[in-house]
């Protein structure tokens, strides 16, 4: 086995190019786990651990926030992403432990690509977009496109995701998550829900619910063309219950060792609600 | 870098040579077999536990999720380089008098834990010790000790001042 550690993201990307059988390697906290109990045995490791052009958060787009893919959760839980994305800093502080935190990161998310990678509904809430290079070529896909399936997405294996592009938007935004415990925590089912008062519209986006993040584009519309949702309105809790109701209905959870899918249905009913309640109280 | 070929990792202020490895082992591994470390601890070896809390570039990582030859360039400090004395620190002597030493197997990581927060944090509030800890599983103690032992460090530390 060969382990190339990058500089720069150059040098991983043309690895990658060489190496028909390189895996890429971040903070290490899904794959090493897999290393640790011999389920995969790679012979080729390219780290981007060293990569620093990928620890940058950059905000020289109007509008835009754009966090390198290896950016630690323990920065994105902070300034400035707390004030700019609130549901991002709060989904990332939902991630594991301090010990993860401090390792994982928004690419590690995108490249395992889970339904129950935590920061995956708030980048279906916010439509952002990812940004993939290879050695000679770029191309920002959006991350509606970007998660095909159950750790499935479109990234080529000669491709990097180098940032995440999240819209700062105007309103409330909140994330909640449901699992056995407080830390440590693999979510039984969560939801980021995000109140854009300038377009008057609210988007909800779904985790652990389905093979891919679900958003929820029929009670989002349901939503709107029935209620006024911009700055200063008030929902009622009828209304927000049937707004939970609605986004449990386009669920599509499973039964598994972590929960069953009526429980899951339920639990996204409530947060749902919750959700909407917080955000016009 | 391949499979043969030695690497070296800084550790407590040391650079070590490891040598006739598997260049895919875990940093806890290395460190434990390889290096003559065994303070850190292993237990799940999926960053479930925390017992193999290192501090990695200032960071406290689980030295289980880290590939050690992913890690030639950062510094690593163990529980074995909190202390550069034979003497325990206070954060290891409050954890003593307070009874946070049970079967002691989630210690080392807890010691990381804490010593990473006191640095950062001198003042943490009952919450930012709580979740400073929240990925140690200790399954004697209920916490209860642990958190005793953090308060009497913060107590002697505000004392000396």
């Amino acid at each position: 086995m060969t382990v190339i550690v990058a500089k720069e993201l150059i040098t991983a990307l043309a690895a990658l190019r060489e190496h028909a059988d390189a895996r890429l390697i971040q903070g290490g906290t899904d794959l090493m786990v897999e290393i640790n109990f011999n389920h995969v045995k790679p012979t080729t490791m390219v780290s981007l651990r060293d990569v620093a052009a990928l620890r940058t958060i950059r905000t020289d787009t109007p509008g835009i926030m754009s966090i390198g893919s290896g950016v630690p959760y323990s920065v994105i839980e902070g300034e400035p992403v707390l004030t700019a994305i609130p549901a991002l800093a709060q989904a990332s502080r939902t991630v594991g432990s301090p010990q993860i935190r401090a390792a994982g990161s928004l690419g590690g998310n995108l490249g395992t690509c889970s339904p129950a990678g935590d920061t995956l509904p708030v980048m279906f809430a916010l439509d952002a977009m990812i940004h993939l290079n290879t050695l000679d070529s770029r191309r920002v896909v959006s991350i509606h496109d970007f998660m095909t399936g159950v750790k499935r997405s479109v990234r080529q294996h000669d491709e990097i995701i180098t940032a995440i592009d999240f819209p700062i938007v105007r309103g409330w935004q909140g994330y909640s998550k449901v699992g056995v415990r407080n830390a440590m925590v693999i979510s039984v089912a969560s939801a980021c829900l995000v109140a854009d008062h300038e377009n008057a519209n609210v988007r909800i986006a779904l985790g652990s619910v389905g093979p891919t993040i679900i958003r929820c584009r029929e009670s989002e519309a349901w939503l709107q063309s029935s209620q006024d949702l911009s700055a200063g309105q008030s929902i009622s809790l009828d209304v927000a219950n049937e707004f939970g109701r609605r986004a449990a209905a386009e669920s599509s959870p499973i039964d598994d060792h972590r929960s069953t899918a009526e429980y899951r249905r339920h639990a996204i009913s409530v947060l749902a609600s919750r959700l909407l309640r917080k955000a016009y109280q | 870098m391949s499979a043969n070929e030695f690497y070296q990792l800084r550790v407590n202020g040391k650079t070590h040579q490891v040598q006739d490895s598997w260049v895919g082992e875990s940093l806890l591994y290395v460190l434990r077999e390889r290096l003559g470390l065994p303070g850190t601890k292993g237990a799940c070896e999926q960053g479930e536990c925390g017992s193999c809390t290192v501090l990695m570039d200032d960071a406290a990582v689980c030295a289980c999720l880290v590939m050690a030859a992913t890690a030639i360039n950062s510094e690593i400090v163990t529980v074995e380089g909190i202390t550069t004395e034979s003497a325990l620190t206070d954060v290891q002597q409050s954890f003593v008098d307070e009874g946070a030493v049970q079967c002691g197997f989630c210690t080392p990581g807890l010691i990381v834990a804490v010593h990473h927060l006191l640095e950062k944090n001198p003042q943490p509030s009952e919450f930012e010790v709580k979740e400073a800890i929240s990925g140690n599983i200790c399954r004697c103690t209920g916490y209860g000790r642990v958190f005793a032992a953090v308060e009497a460090t913060i107590r002697s530390r505000n004392a000396v001042k």
